[in-house]
């Protein structure tokens, strides 16, 4: 029978598969005890309300810090190795300017710019009265980056860490261009605490391991407490350890961590501290070799290296078995103690619930009507053909809730938009199709034949229509935010599922009538 | 049988009367550009001026202008208000923000002057959004590069399917892009940039002779610099929602555009010798009951929106309904009227007749 009985079971697995898609949305999350997949359409924060947030991070003043604390390194350096200059000052917010008394340092004090600090960079010196040399320095362009792009990164892993200690559902945090990060949390009703929340540094503190103790001991000797590992790094996941309760050092102390690799190509972290921080660290090594000390961030324990030796010098490297992304998210975790830079309330909206509801009815609501009216149109105007392009359009919405859910799409005000502007448009390759037919029936061909040659002849134009609407929504998503995204997603979804079941499924109708109804002839 | 109230072999003579339709859209651009340049002007919305609005929904009913009163404290600057939906209760309050506005500290300035102003009509904050200055700038330079792009990928598609060009096509695009890419070097502004490339596409479409693309595209700029006119003379703000339907619109003219262009290319593959004018008359015929159909069933779509989806996508709604109308017309009066201009029949069969002896490797040359 010309392929249609294969093709019938096609149609029937993907209706199955759709209804199976799609109830768990209907049926508000039931999955019937596991025989549906579990996945359902989310709404998107104008339906079920919630907070959107665009935080612009002020990445500038990240770099300037660091250009202070650089100046102090390279103050220290040069002084170990006699080389004398003035306290650095920071100039606007780029430059970094010391003077160095003794012209006949220069040398030296340019070899050890060279080697230890090759991220800064300098013109010639300019001569100063009494032989004085004044130097202005200032980040390479790739330094700059380097840093800013290293703010951004901690502010946006600061943020998340808060937001999740906060308990959202869902939240969506994520990087845009030009420093800036980009919030939604879906069913916040309080965003003047959200947004305060965000807002705040997280904490990081060092305490001193007590290994002696057995952390599942109901109650700890005074003075201690018991701490959980962070879930995801290696050693220990979930295990708890007994530290001291009183931080020996705090994020407050560590002026920048970086990952790096030593001899032997294994990643490691280097921690850079501020002077108090320094001689802090000094200290507590210098006393507690042997011991462990557990790097703690909100409660959760990062790492807890052991101390294998005094330690000076202002600088730590905290080695493990990390591959070298963990190297680099300690690295960052440990940064995002220090609180990076300040970050601003860029764009800001919020939705109250209950309009959210409003929102969903009144949006039912319209494509109800229009998918009314549109249905009562094709019945009217196409008697039995009409019905059952009727019939597509109930499978086209099917096969739309079926994608979004199984692509995890979020539906939004201007996606239930799209979802009629679809009901309107869906029709248009049946009225394509239809009236092709209705012309070959014109000029004489029999039903059967005049089924095919219309849909053969309609299927180009079908295509070649849709497609440039698909070039619009795909442009749509790429520059869109999340209700637009939204509409473009809905839009695409209804534009492919009306084009499949127009061109596939009513051919395999039509055919199959056209064959059933012989001589009487089809009602179009 | 269903009816069929729209003839099958109708033959109108609409190329005839083309020039009646070109001096209706003249006047219609025109209407639109003095509205914006001596009216009023494109009211532009917080997405893309920058600025902060808020709504709220009172328990009972209150007074426009009393409302208005209330907000007049030193912390709320350029307030305008808008009954929104019906009632009476639900108003949307628009202020304007600079780079130092604290959408919090907006919150509760709204708050209490209400509270201040109407003690026993409790009112709630359905929504709050608040867009600085920078983002909404960046969201306009978006927002009109996603439109450019759009025309000229769809510019590319067309001289492909259409006149087998697909190379001519890739190759416009690629320069345009790359041109685009090193303009933006220069920091001039992005409207200037899509008019300047805009313009350029126009004029490569015409020197390589991508007739249909330049058809195609010239109906995208009528469908869209009427349906914005129109917006600036009903005072619609322009957001984000109504640059998407702006998006879509350009894909449903389009999607009007390819059908009585593929109708074309048939036609002229069956009757090469008749003229041009009766070739397109006959192609716009044939399909004159599919446009009205398809047109008939999507308006009425947007039109249920416009009425019934509530206020965040009315203006949304009322763009796609302008712009289905002027689409459909577009299709017939722009498009395949640039085509008669353009050509005659004897040009636009040669061009479909290309895709047989460029075949590669037919000549024994890949």
């Amino acid at each position: 029978m010309n392929g249609l009985r294969w093709r019938m079971a096609v149609i029937f697995v993907v209706l199955a598969a759709c209804v199976a898609y799609s109830l768990p949305s209907l049926l508000g999350g039931s999955t019937l005890g596991g025989l549906l997949p579990d996945k359902r359409v989310s709404l998107g924060l104008d339906l079920q309300g919630g907070i959107h947030l665009t935080l612009g991070v002020e990445v500038q003043k990240a770099v300037s810090n660091s250009l202070a604390m650089t100046g102090q390194d390279v103050r220290r350096r040069a002084l170990d190795e006699k080389v004398v200059v003035t306290r650095p000052r920071v100039l606007g917010e780029s430059a970094l300017e010391f003077v160095l008394p003794r012209a006949e340092q220069r040398d030296a004090l340019e070899e050890l710019l060279r080697r230890q600090f090759p991220q800064l960079a300098y013109d010639a010196p300019q001569a100063a009265e009494g032989g004085q040399l004044r130097y202005v320095l200032r980040f390479t362009p790739e330094e700059v980056r380097r840093l800013e792009d290293m703010a951004q990164d901690q502010a946006l892993r600061t943020i998340r860490n808060r937001i999740d200690q906060f308990g959202v559902a869902e939240p969506d945090i994520r990087k845009q261009e030009g420093h800036r990060v980009q919030v939604q949390l879906p069913g916040i009703s309080d965003p003047r605490r959200a947004v305060q929340l965000i807002g705040q540094t997280a904490h990081l503190e060092f305490h001193l391991v007590r290994d002696d103790i057995d952390p599942a001991r109901p109650v700890l000797p005074a003075g201690l407490i018991s701490l959980r590992y962070l879930d995801k790094t290696g050693e220990g996941a979930g295990a708890r350890l007994v530290v001291e309760k009183d931080a020996m050092l705090t994020g407050e102390d560590v002026s920048d961590a970086r990952p790096s690799f030593d001899q032997l190509n294994q990643p490691y972290v280097l921690l850079d501290f501020n002077s108090r921080g320094a001689s802090l660290f000094d200290r507590l090594t210098s006393e507690n070799v042997g011991r462990r000390m557990a790097i703690v961030l909100d409660g959760k324990i990062y790492s807890a290296p052991v101390i294998r030796e005094r330690i000076s010098g202002g600088r730590a490297s905290i080695s493990g078995s990390f591959t070298t992304a963990e190297a680099q998210d300690l690295a960052i975790v440990l940064r995002a103690g220090s609180l990076p830079a300040p970050v601003t309330v860029l764009e800001e909206r919020t939705v109250g619930p209950s309009l959210g509801q409003e929102s969903i009815d009144s949006g039912i609501h319209a494509a109800f009507v229009g998918a009314a009216a549109v249905v009562l149109f094709m019945a009217v105007y196409y008697g039995m053909s009409g019905i059952i392009a009727d019939l597509m359009l109930c499978f086209t919405l099917l096969l739309i809730l079926a994608g979004m859910a199984a692509f995890g799409a979020t539906l939004t005000l201007p996606g239930i938009a799209g979802v009629v502007l679809t009901i309107g448009m869906a029709v248009d390759a049946n009225v394509l199709i239809y009236e092709r037919i209705r012309e070959e029936l014109h000029n004489g061909l029999t039903a059967l034949a005049a089924v095919r040659a219309g849909f053969e002849r309609a299927t180009i134009s079908i295509t070649d229509s849709n497609l440039t609407t698909i070039i619009a929504t795909v442009i749509l998503y790429q520059f869109g935010t999340g209700p637009i995204r939204g509409f473009a997603v809905t839009l695409s979804l209804g534009i492919l599922a009306s084009m499949f079941t127009a061109i596939f499924v009513s051919r395999c109708i039509f055919e199959y009538w056209a064959r059933r109804a012989g001589a009487r002839g089809i009602s179009i | 049988m269903g009816f069929a109230f729209i003839r099958h072999n109708t033959n109108y003579n609409f190329m005839g009367v083309r020039h009646y339709s070109y001096a209706l859209s003249a006047a219609l651009l025109l209407a639109g550009l003095c509205a914006i340049i001596f009216g009023s002007g494109l009211k532009m919305g917080i997405d893309f001026a920058g600025g902060a609005i808020v709504q709220v929904q009172f328990a009972q009913p209150v007074e426009d202008n009393a409302l208005k009163k209330s907000m007049d404290v030193p912390e709320l600057p350029g307030i305008s208000t808008q009954r929104f939906g019906e009632g009476g209760r639900d108003y949307l309050l628009r202020f304007t923000a600079d780079a130092s506005t604290n959408a919090s500290a907006l919150r509760t300035s709204v708050a209490e002057a209400l509270q201040k102003a109407f003690p026993d009509n409790r009112s709630t904050i359905e929504r709050l959004e608040m867009v600085g200055p920078k983002v909404g700038g960046d969201l306009a330079n978006k927002a009109l590069e996603a439109l450019y792009y759009a025309i000229l990928l769809i510019a590319v598609y067309i001289s492909g399917r259409f006149e087998q060009r697909w190379m001519a096509g890739a190759a416009m695009a690629a320069a345009l892009w790359g041109g685009m890419y090193l303009l933006s070097f220069t920091g001039a502004g992005m409207g200037l940039l899509v008019c300047a490339a805009l313009a350029v596409t126009l004029a490569v479409c015409w020197k390589l002779r991508l007739n249909y693309a330049l058809g195609a595209i010239a109906g995208l700029l009528h469908d869209v610099g009427i349906t914005i006119g129109l917006l600036a003379i009903l005072g619609v703000d322009v957001d984000l929602n109504v640059v998407a339907a702006l998006l879509t619109l350009i894909g449903y003219s389009l999607n009007d555009t390819i059908i009585v262009y593929d109708r074309l290319r048939e036609n002229l593959r069956a009757t090469p010798d008749l003229p041009l004018i009766s070739i397109i008359n006959a192609a716009v015929n044939q399909t004159l009951s599919r446009t009205i159909l398809t047109s008939f069933t999507t308006f009425f779509a947007t039109l249920a929106l416009f009425v019934l989806g509530g206020g965040v996508i009315h203006d949304f709604a009322l763009t796609m309904m302008i712009g289905v109308v002027v689409g459909t017309l577009s299709s017939i009066y722009v498009s395949s009227a640039i085509l008669l201009a353009l050509g005659d029949t004897a040009l636009y069969v040669r061009a479909q007749e290309k895709e047989e002896y460029e075949r590669p490797g037919e000549h024994g040359i890949v």
